[in-house]
């Protein structure tokens, strides 16, 4: 057999047939898929297509509900929904959970939180797995050594039916990080730095790899950053092959195989690699040492820059149709050519998103918080990924190092990052985010948002504006 | 889903790079547990101002673009979220193709899912489409999918290409989950060989 990469040989082993006479990537396959991650906002007209054709829910324990994406984050929240939408949302997903006989994590479920964290911290996503599901940030599952990949309310109603999904192969791009991130500079720079370099379409068409050095010095959680916005590049599917801090990270979680199944597992696991040989159709490699902490400007998570550097000017852009868009961008985020970004003022700080709320980021962000305080004027949030995330942060102190910075310590949820719920920024409000989009009205319409790392929203919270979060660090 | 054999109407220039799915089908349209409203919700804050007027200046709001089938876009349309609901809110606007560069890939799956065509072509080709469209004047196209070629009132024309089994479905309208259970006895066995093979998934 030729040599193969880890994407073809998950595909390969999770094709129930082919569909067409081709071969390679854009081949039509049915593809089997192991498990699935539902949400109350992308699933509801799935299960009303179930019911009017009479179908049932092929293997209802591969897949699991979890309240998300619409549900209040008030620390002393109830059951009830900000708005009679989202309770119907809430409701309908009780009911069909309950109908189809699928597990649901409710939203005052103790293990409730967001999708792509929750699955994770049960032990729900495996090495060698494929998982699809309705939400774009199923990427996130790479880091563990799964394909994963987000799809659309016709395609889970096609999963839940069928355990399977009519997949085109992608064509393959491997992302090799070489080398020690610096100090100051985390996961989510590295990924910024991608999408950065690669623009926000160029990975469009393909699932990718990432490997390296600097992969394998990253902790599960980190890497799990770096999967789940590569969706922001385009990536249909990411994977990484699945090493020892993966197998240490599920030693313990509750769903993973434990005793002889685990030994067995960790023997299949291990041959989850790309051969040697293989070829990809696409190479990029990324120097480490050379990433810095990076902020959007724009509104697409490629309009970024390193925080030390200037808005950029539309009239220096030789391309008619750059320019254009450069200057719209501009326009909405209300950005003045030629501006430092260290001068750029915030109102809002949000802490929170399945990029960037587990338990290691929150502990990034806290340890340039402790003996500090949030500017005048602005608002800081922490939404943790999880519940569990929640509790654990509680156990070491997180919480009270959050609050005394002036931070608001909040339930879990998706909130902020796309605003569904009563979590939202007001026309004309500036918010350094966590999260993974800085789309126009993302975050409210009218709202301006600035990706970054935790630590660098940490940072930007106590200045009162955007800021080198080692500057901060040199001042310990 | 919609079947598309032929289709004439106008069609309306978009040119803008990563028009993201929050654009096409803001948030406060995706509360619904069906697909009923969402015409209201396609552009949205493009096509309204805060008070809820028409915005004038937007393309589908001017005179002669009321009756728009076709969308001719910047590269990179549709990138961001899953939410199948743009493709929803498109289609119920009236929308019945989108001619472009690149598409993002699960909004492209939805399209096709729901019978939205999405054409690519080079980029010189989109650019003239583009100047096309934003001639009130001369905006008609004919989108001819099992020809696989656009046709403009002055007879110019631009071949496109499309995977045959997917114009198949779109031609025919065809239940997909209805095809594939058709396989169910060979996904089954497929299955027991899987989970025999890795026995810590068959809980």
């Amino acid at each position: 057999m030729p040599p193969r990469t880890l994407y073809d040989k998950l595909i390969d082993s999770h094709t129930v047939a082919r569909l067409d006479d081709r071969a390679g990537p854009g081949a039509e396959i049915l593809l089997y898929v192991d498990r699935t991650v539902l949400n109350e906002y992308t699933s509801p007209q799935a299960f009303s297509g179930l019911r009017e054709a009479g179908r049932r829910v092929w293997r209802p324990e591969a897949a699991l509900g979890v309240v998300d994406h619409v549900n209040p984050t008030a620390p002393d929240r109830g059951a009830a929904m900000p708005d009679e939408g989202g309770a119907r949302q809430v409701r309908y997903f009780g009911e069909n959970c309950r109908d189809f006989g699928i597990e649901l994590l409710d939203v005052l479920h103790p293990l409730q939180g967001i999708e792509h964290v929750v699955a994770p911290e049960l032990g729900f996503v495996l090495p060698g797995m494929v998982v699809a599901a309705g939400d774009s940030h199923t990427t996130t599952y790479g880091a563990l050594g799964a394909l994963g990949f987000g799809i659309g309310t016709s395609d889970i109603e096609h999963y839940l039916a069928t355990q399977t999904l009519r997949y085109r192969r992608m064509r393959t791009m491997r992302v090799t990080l070489d080398g020690a991130l610096p100090a100051g500079v985390t996961a989510k720079d590295a990924v910024m730095a991608l999408i950065r370099r690669i623009g926000a379409s160029g990975a469009t068409g393909y699932a990718v790899e990432f490997a390296g050095s600097g992969v394998a010095a990253l902790s599960v959680e980190a890497r799990m950053t770096i999967c789940n916005m590569a969706v922001e590049g385009g990536a249909r599917g990411v994977v990484m092959a699945p090493d020892a801090a993966v197998f240490d990270y599920l030693a313990d979680k509750p769903r993973a195989p434990k005793g002889d199944a685990r030994e067995a597992a960790i023997r299949h696991w291990s041959g989850l690699r790309s051969d040697a040989d293989a070829v990809f159709d696409r190479e990029i490699r990324i120097d480490a040492a050379e990433i810095e902490p990076l902020v959007t400007w724009g509104i697409s998570p490629d309009q970024a820059a390193p925080v030390g550097a200037r808005v950029p000017d539309p009239d220096a852009e030789p391309d008619a149709d750059r320019r254009r868009d450069l200057a719209r961008a501009l326009a909405y985020m209300g950005l003045t050519p030629g501006t430092a970004l260290e001068s750029v003022r915030i109102q809002r700080a949000f802490i929170g998103s399945c990029t960037n709320a587990r338990l290691s980021d929150l502990r990034e962000a806290a340890s340039v918080l402790r003996g500090r305080r949030v500017a005048q004027g602005v608002r800081g949030m922490v939404v943790p990924g999880s519940s569990s995330v929640r509790r654990a942060a509680e156990a070491e102190g997180l919480d009270r190092v959050f609050t005394e910075a002036g931070f608001e310590w909040r339930q879990s949820g998706c909130s902020l990052c796309l605003a569904m719920n009563d979590d939202v920024l007001a026309p004309g409000e500036r918010c350094a985010s966590s999260t993974n989009r800085n789309f126009e009205g993302r975050q409210g319409a009218g709202g301006r948002t600035h990706l970054m790392s935790p630590a660098m929203v940490a940072a930007a919270a106590v200045a009162g504006h955007l800021t080198d979060v080692r500057r901060l660090a040199r001042e310990i | 889903m919609h079947s598309f054999t032929t289709v004439t109407g106008a069609a309306a220039p978009l040119p803008a790079a990563n028009v993201d799915t929050d654009v096409i089908m803001p948030k406060q349209f995706l509360k619904g547990i069906d697909r009923a409203g969402l015409d209201r919700g396609a552009f949205h804050d493009l096509r309204f101002a805060p008070d809820g007027s028409p915005r004038p200046d937007f393309v589908l709001n001017r005179p002669g673009w009321e009756e728009t089938r076709f969308l001719v876009v910047g590269p990179n349309f549709g990138c961001g979220s899953s939410r199948e609901h743009a493709v929803w809110g498109l289609l119920q606007l009236g929308i019945r193709a989108i001619i472009g560069t690149t598409f993002a890939g699960i909004f492209a799956d939805n399209a096709a899912n729901n019978g939205l065509l999405l054409v690519s072509l080079d980029p010189g080709a989109v650019s003239a489409l583009l100047a096309r469209a934003a001639d009130p004047e001369g905006n008609r196209l004919t989108v001819d999918l099992p020809g696989e070629t656009i046709l403009a009132e002055d007879g110019t024309r631009h071949a496109f290409e499309i995977p045959p089994s997917r114009k198949d479905a779109l031609v025919r309208g065809l239940d997909a989950i209805g095809q594939t259970l058709d396989r169910a006895a060979e996904i089954r066995a497929f299955e027991a060989r899987h989970h025999a093979a890795r026995p810590w998934l068959a809980r």
